[in-house]
């Protein structure tokens, strides 16, 4: 939130800790909806500061794997939030099967079926190679050849040959399928990348096009069964088909807050600390100079266990400590506002931070759209 | 090899969580039971129990009761039929050169052939004074009931069934005629051979009625009492005949004796019956000659005995004969009448006398009809049997006939062989048996018989419809009828006949189903019963040796065997415990009840089939006889659970003995005074039922609307579901076994062949397209695979021969016509083409000349094409085309076509609560909610579904359901009736991973990313797609058909039809004043027609001219209806003359 620029005192510290805290309670949550917007408090301004927000914008970083990425956006509103998450889910563009040409399929997966199991698994190959050489690929008009559209740099050309058959050398009283036969289950190891055009430059050696989990199941087969496929697989968005978003899932989640107001002490404490999640709630002995601090609740308790909020991020807010009679009035629980804690999952094209860098840089990118429209419609009044 | 039929799971070493060294507690492992029970009896085994019976025994007996026919023409010769038998079926089409002719029924299925079996006899006869004995005779064909021990799938293990295409969790119990599956349903009705007392209490009326049913008849009789009077009534007589004239013509009773018989010593009786005396004295009827001739002569002329075919006219029978012959054999016909000795008859009429008189004085005594004890189950056994017993004795005749034809015949070349006439007229049998289960058309002629509907296909729209078809029990009560008794739930049904499990609408509560544990009883041997009685106890003598004084003495208890009074003791409670011992000890069958009535002082064995019965664990003082080491032995599949039956650990009550009992539900409500104890309290409920999770906390009409719905789900049907082509068939692309299941499901193996998902839902209102129950489903779960099912369709073609020699073909294929895209080159539809409205899928031509050729004339050989195109307006996929023959050996093509759906808008789902609802909306998933952990869900459900359905069951499926996800363990998802895990532990296992303990949790919204400002409760529930889907339903029409006779649009979907204005919407329109709407939608967008008028004569002319009028002065042109100038002209043609007079509304202003 920017300062205030009003005439009125600025608010207090209480004050503006209450204003950025969503508050848990028992049954409802009270407080979620933004203010950061000019006008919002009475003669407090709260116009847009690139210079307030620069400060008081900070990322911290609590996890950067391929498949996990964990950190936390704090000092922005939840509609910008908001936009990197649906962006993520929806508007960044990935690789994924598209067109299933089925030669022959005497599997018991139907063509349509395994078309769509095919659709939805994850590959990857060289990210310079499909962020920068792969292009859209557009559906060829009524009338059009049907592959007028297809180009090496909008279409990679994927194969899948399998045949099952009966293994000579399978023990005698086997009954394990992948000893019997050959070829009985089909994985995703099995499809094979085939190269077209300039593709060999980008993809090749280790950044060929390939499953991420090779082990994903696509059809089991008996002796006798075939699956011959030739596949094409296309750039799309999110919003089309579940099949292109480049995260399994990205959410956030807003950082808790637990505020001890009265001491818990003793077996009590060890009940409260059991209501979250391990590590939320430590316990410490209540120190001599806390007992002797006069209506801190502590008299005459030195030594005893006390309950001590040690790390808020790690509760659920599964609102347990709310429901027992004996900590009412002695905890309350919020969550910061402007404290996003992200969890993006990549499905693994992408790394998971480079996803989020890249929808900041969408976001980026609409906005510029946006700026102009802005500017005309002003022009236009 | 043990036969892997599924049960192995659950008996063996892990069942319920425990390993064979496991402490096993009696009372938490009782249930044990249920799976050995339903090993051994199966959920179908009634109706294959049945079939068997009929086959086994029946069959023979009929035989052997109807063995000999004599010839009227020739005294030498005869036939008997000294033994039959139904063999194993094979292929009618029977071929010396097939190595094999054993059939399956998948064969069957495909070719559209009936499986059946030879009926073989033995025949004995003479040729020529010859006595000439021939052995294995095909006499007919018998339709085979699967899974039978007739059929080949009988006893067949998992390896072989999958040799046969079969599916091995498929129930059996239904028949295949001419490739359609059929199923005879349970038939319900009142006991036979019963007295049933019952009261008119408006016209004050009391009667005892008696179904008398025999081989040869079935008749009913009444003893009424009315304004004082006893009377008996009989179809065959013509009027009542006072109830002392019957019992004084049934072996010449004295007054004395009567009253005695009737009455005992009880003065209130003997005030109330004395009246009947002066009615026998009033008519004049004194003696038993003179009963005999009064009855005699109050005979209907025509019925009864009517003198045999063929033989020389009997001469008139005297009033007296008539009488006598009446009264032996018609009259209460089921007992029978041994060398004149009227007494077991007569004391049967006295005891429906002393009925209605007991009945007069305590209206308690009068019966219940809906009690269940007074019904019968009859079954696809007994159907048969009753419909082979016809057709055998309708052969017989027609033999007799052919035969005597022959036997007439002067100069005979050959001897008359009469076996070719037993095949030829064997045939009849095997059509007859075939049409009636085809058609269900059951038209017994003895018995008055004409049913219709008493068979159904088998639905096969899941495995759940197919299995709830089997156990499915219809009334015979008319469904028009407004009485709410025969419909009601009716207390004697716990145990027998599912609560839950009924439609709506009409059939409501007539349509019932069988619980889990219900067995139907076959028919016993009374005889031995009856000898065993007698040797059993010496305080029970023959009822022959006493008068009506000693039978209705204060302790005398009368015992009837099925109905029939037949024995006398003092000491009912002794001779009844006596039995029940022998019973246990296997000396009498398991199946035997009995039952001491002290209200009137009877005691009741019954041993005839059709009664429902139940297992319970025996209780001897206090203490259930099932034993740790008992349950030991089952775990280690050791002993079944016949072998309790034998050991007297468990034993089976019908319905009547049940009132003689005290049951326990739980071990821990035993007392003293407890006879058994219930195997398992959740068996009161049906199959259907019991896919219900929590069913106990739910309002009870939701179970009832599952039970609808669970019929209507898609899901896996078979395992064999690939391999079939059925007319209409939907499969689930990715079932899911339930995430909260039951025992029930585990025994039914619902959680092989499942029909739904596991949806992840949370409950909140979202975005207004939700309101009246509808869903809000994500797309990207949708992406995923959610929902998504294939329907198959068949096109079937038959190739026709024409008597002339000519044949349909199918025709070379010209890839030049672009209707006939997909087809290959032999003129059928290539495997996995993708085929459109309008194309060609198989193409057929059928010859143009199909006239008899005349003399040596040649006739064309020219063909048209009448092809076979898909009509769809959604495209589908080839999925598998046949070609083979039928058993007449023509030609058969079936092409199964196949489309993949995902849910679409207005598509139905339902959870497993009876709520159902309709797709309102498809959002993407970045508009969905989510939980902290990134969740978002399938499905948002509307909140305002929950209060007033009332469906706790469904909160608790979901808590449940979460839990067990959150813990992966398998054994946390049960949700069986009364059984249930405790819900505090869920919720425990809840907060221990760090969520809500009521499951609601903290959801942020997707679309303005701030927090929903309540908690949301959320988590797994088990949805089911039903079969409606817009795809089928969807409709519209601008312009199309329309109807030839009317000129109006046609009428339905399928024929691209116009909606309908209606009556009462045209009388909106007239109410409204739109009257040029109302003209546009009557004339314009319907049937409006111009036609010439001529206003002098007001008849039709023609072009401008009156053809009546010969002028063209007065014609003038309006439009009308066509139907309604059709119906003028109609009137014309029927001699009603009809004169349009028209007039101007609006004269011109001249």
């Amino acid at each position: 939130m920017a300062p205030s620029k009003g005439r009125r005192q600025p608010p207090s510290a209480e004050e503006l800790e209450e204003r950025n805290t969503v508050g848990i309670n028992k049954e409802t949550v009270t407080n979620t909806t933004s203010t950061d917007y000019p006008g919002n408090y009475p003669d407090e301004e709260h116009a847009w500061d690139k210079e307030y927000f620069r400060q008081n914008f900070k990322v911290q970083w609590h996890q950067n794997e391929q498949f996990e990425a964990q950190f936390s956006l704090i000092g922005v509103d939840a509609s910008i939030a908001n936009a990197f998450r649906r962006i993520l889910i929806a508007e960044i563009p990935s690789l994924a099967i598209e067109t299933v040409y089925v030669n022959n399929n005497t599997s018991v997966i139907q063509d349509e079926v395994l078309a769509h199991r095919l659709g939805l698994i994850p590959f990857t190959g060289s990210k310079k190679g499909i962020r920068e050489y792969m292009t859209f690929w557009r559906k060829p008009g009524e009338g059009e050849d049907s592959y007028a559209t297809t180009f090496d740099n909008n279409t990679v050309s994927l194969k899948l040959a399998a045949k099952c058959t009966h293994r000579k050398d399978a023990p005698k009283d086997s009954r394990d399928p992948h000893e019997l036969y050959e070829n009985a289950h089909v994985y995703a190891r099995d499809i094979t990348f085939e190269p077209l055009g300039g593709q060999p430059k980008y993809f090749s050696g280790d950044d060929a096009i390939r499953p991420v989990n090779p082990d994903i199941l696509i059809a089991k087969l008996r002796p006798g069964q075939e699956i011959d496929i030739d596949m094409h697989m296309h750039k799309g968005f999110g919003w089309d088909h579940a099949k292109y978003s480049p995260v399994a899932t990205a959410s956030y989640r807003l950082m808790p807050t637990i505020r001890i107001t009265a001491p818990i002490l003793g077996a009590d404490a060890e009940k409260f600390a059991a209501c979250f999640m391990p590590g939320v709630i430590a316990l410490e002995p209540v120190t001599r100079q806390e007992a002797r601090a006069l209506g801190s609740g502590y008299e005459g308790h030195e030594g005893e266990m006390k309950a001590v909020v040690k790390d808020p991020m790690r509760d659920t807010v599964s609102r347990e400590a709310l429901r027992h009679p004996e900590f009412e009035g002695k905890v309350k629980l919020g969550r910061r506002r402007d404290h996003f804690i992200f969890s993006i999952e990549s499905a693994g094209q992408w790394d998971s931070d480079e996803l989020f860098l890249e929808a900041v840089r969408i976001l980026k990118k609409k906005a510029g759209a946006l700026r102009p429209q802005v500017t005309n419609m002003v022009y236009a009044f | 090899m043990a036969i892997d039929d599924g049960f192995e799971a659950l008996l063996e070493p892990f069942y319920n969580g425990k390993s064979l060294t496991d402490p096993i507690s009696t009372v938490e492992d009782k249930n044990q039971l249920l799976p050995a029970f339903l090993k051994v009896k199966g959920l179908v085994k009634q109706h294959i129990d049945s079939y068997n019976f009929f086959v086994d025994h029946e069959i023979k007996e009929i035989v052997k009761a109807n063995r000999t026919v004599r010839s009227d023409v020739d005294s030498s010769f005869w036939i008997e039929f000294t033994d039959i038998r139904v063999a194993a079926p094979d292929r009618a089409d029977f071929n010396e050169m097939r190595i094999e002719n054993q059939i399956t029924p998948m064969e069957c299925r495909l070719r559209d052939m009936t499986y059946s079996a030879k009926i073989l006899v033995d025949v004995a006869y003479t040729r020529e004074r010859q006595r000439i004995i021939r052995r294995n005779v095909e006499l007919a064909r018998m339709p085979v009931m699967l899974r039978s021990n007739k059929c080949h799938l009988y006893g067949a293990n998992n390896a072989k069934m999958e040799l046969m295409n079969e599916c091995p969790l498929d129930p059996g119990g239904y028949f295949i005629i001419r490739g359609t599956e059929k199923v005879i349903l349970v038939q319900e009705q009142l006991s036979k051979n019963r007295i049933i007392v019952e009261a008119d209490e408006k016209n004050s009326i009391i009667s005892a009625s008696v179904t008398s049913s025999t081989h040869e008849r079935k008749s009913k009789t009444y003893v009424t009492l009315k304004k004082d009077r006893i009377n008996l009534q009989h179809n065959v007589l013509v009027e009542a005949v006072p109830i002392v004239i019957i019992l004084k013509a049934l072996g010449g009773l004295s007054d004395f004796e009567i009253m005695q018989l009737v009455t005992g010593s009880d003065g209130r009786f003997q005030d109330d019956f004395v009246v009947n005396f002066e009615e026998a004295a009033r008519a004049g009827v004194f003696t038993q000659q003179q009963a005999l001739e009064y009855i005699g002569t109050r005979v209907k002329m025509g019925k009864g005995m009517k003198p045999p075919t063929g033989g020389a006219p009997q001469a008139r029978r005297s009033g007296i004969e008539e009488g006598l012959d009446a009264l032996a054999n018609i009259i209460i016909a089921h007992i029978p009448v041994e060398g004149l000795d009227f007494y077991p008859k007569a004391i049967y009429v006295a005891l429906m006398v002393r009925r209605v008189l007991m009945a007069h004085y305590n209206p308690k005594l009068v019966d219940d009809r809906d009690f269940v004890g007074n019904k019968r189950l009859e079954l696809a056994g007994q159907l048969l049997s009753l419909l082979f017993e016809d057709l055998f004795k309708k052969f017989l005749v027609d033999l007799k006939f052919s035969i005597e034809n022959n036997l007439k015949k002067q100069h005979r070349a050959i001897p008359v062989d009469p076996l070719l006439q037993v095949g030829a007229q064997g045939k009849h049998i095997t059509e007859g048996m075939n049409r009636a289960i085809q058609t269900g058309n059951w038209s017994v002629k003895r018995f008055k018989m004409d049913r219709a509907g008493v068979t159904h296909v088998l639905s096969r729209l899941s495995y759940i419809s197919a299995l709830g078809m089997m156990t499915r029990i219809s009334s015979q009560f008319e469904k028009t009828r407004k009485v709410s008794g025969p419909r009601a739930l009716q207390p004697s049904q716990w145990g027998m006949l599912c609560p839950s499990d009924t439609p709506e609408g009409e059939a409501c509560g007539l349509v019932k189903n069988l619980a889990l544990m219900t067995h139907i009883t076959t028919n016993v041997e009374e005889d031995p019963v009856r000898r065993w009685t007698f040797t059993l106890d010496s305080g029970v003598e023959p009822l022959r040796c006493f008068s009506g004084a000693e039978m209705h003495r204060k302790g005398s208890y009368v015992v009837h065997i099925n109905g029939t009074p037949f024995a006398l003791t003092r000491f009912p409670k002794r001779f009844a415990a006596k039995f029940r011992t022998m019973r246990r000890r296997g000396w009498i069958s398991p199946f035997v009840s009995i039952n001491v009535n002290t209200a009137l002082s009877a005691v009741h064995i019954a041993t005839d089939e059709g009664r429902i019965c139940r297992p319970y664990i025996i209780v001897k003082n206090g203490e259930a006889k099932i034993k740790e080491s008992h349950l030991r032995l089952l775990q280690a599949g050791k002993v079944t659970f016949d072998d309790f039956l034998k050991q007297g650990i468990v034993e089976y009550l019908d319905v009547n003995e049940e009132n003689d009992t005290l049951v326990a539900l739980y071990e821990k409500d035993i007392t003293k005074a407890t006879t058994h104890l219930e195997i398992e309290p959740f068996t009161i409920l049906g199959a259907v039922a019991g896919l219900i999770p929590f069913p106990h906390h739910n309002q009870s009409p939701r179970n009832t609307y599952q039970c609808a719905m669970g019929k209507q789900a898609i899901g896996a049907i078979a395992y064999n579901q690939f391999n079939r082509i059925d007319t209409l068939l939907y499969t689930l692309v990715y079932p899911q076994r339930p995430m909260v299941i039951s025992k029930t499901i585990e025994l039914i193996h619902y959680d092989k062949l499942p029909a739904g998902q596991n949806a992840t839902v949370v409950v909140m209102s979202y975005s207004g397209y939700d309101i009246e129950d509808a869903l809000v489903l994500n797309k990207a779960s949708c992406d995923r695979g959610f929902g998504r099912c294939q329907v198959f369709r068949k096109y079937a073609v038959e190739l026709q021969k024409y008597p002339n020699g000519s044949r349909e073909r199918i025709g070379d294929n010209d890839p030049s016509v672009p209707k006939n895209e997909i087809l290959s080159n032999d003129g059928l539809a290539d495997v996995g083409r993708r085929v459109s409205s309008g194309q060609v899928m198989i193409k057929k031509e059928s010859p143009v000349d199909i006239s008899p050729t005349v003399g040596l004339e040649r006739r064309s050989n020219e063909f048209r094409e009448t092809p076979l195109s898909y009509r769809l307006a959604d495209p589908a996929y080839i999925d598998k085309v046949m070609v083979t023959q039928t058993d007449k050996e023509t030609q058969l093509i079936k092409v199964q076509t196949r489309q993949t759906r995902r849910p679409e808008l207005g598509d139905k789902f339902s959870s497993r609560h009876g709520q159902k609802g309709v797709v309102g909306i498809i959002v993407a998933q970045e508009d969905m909610p989510f939980s902290d952990s990134g969740l978002c869900p399938d499905i948002i459900m509307n909140p305002h579904g929950f209060p007033s359905r009332m469906t706790v069951g469904k909160l608790l499926e979901c808590l449940t359901g979460k839990a067990s996800v959150v813990k992966g363990r398998k054994d946390y998802g049960y949700g069986d009736a009364f059984r249930s895990h405790p819900l505090e532990e869920m919720s425990k296992e809840l907060v221990n991973a760090g969520f809500s303990w009521e499951g609601k949790d903290y959801f942020t919204s997707g679309i303005t990313g701030e927090p929903l400002q309540a908690y949301i409760f959320n988590g797994p529930i088990y949805y089911q797609r039903l079969k409606h889907m817009v795809q089928d339903k969807m409709h519209s029409r601008s312009r199309g058909p329309r109807a030839i006779l009317t000129r109006q649009p046609t009428e339905g979907r399928s024929r691209d039809g116009g909606l309908r204005l209606g009556e009462m919407e045209r009388d909106c329109l007239i109410a409204y004043g739109a009257s040029q709407l109302l003209l546009e939608r009557l004339m314009t967008s319907s049937d409006g027609v111009d036609i010439d008028i001529c206003q002098r004569c007001g008849l039709f002319g023609y072009k401008g001219f009156c053809s009546n009028c010969k002028t063209s002065r007065a014609v003038a042109r309006m439009t009308m209806p066509y139907a309604a100038k059709l119906l003028i002209q109609e009137l014309i043609s029927m001699n009603v003359g009809v004169r349009l007079q028209l007039e101007d509304e609006f004269p011109h202003p001249r």
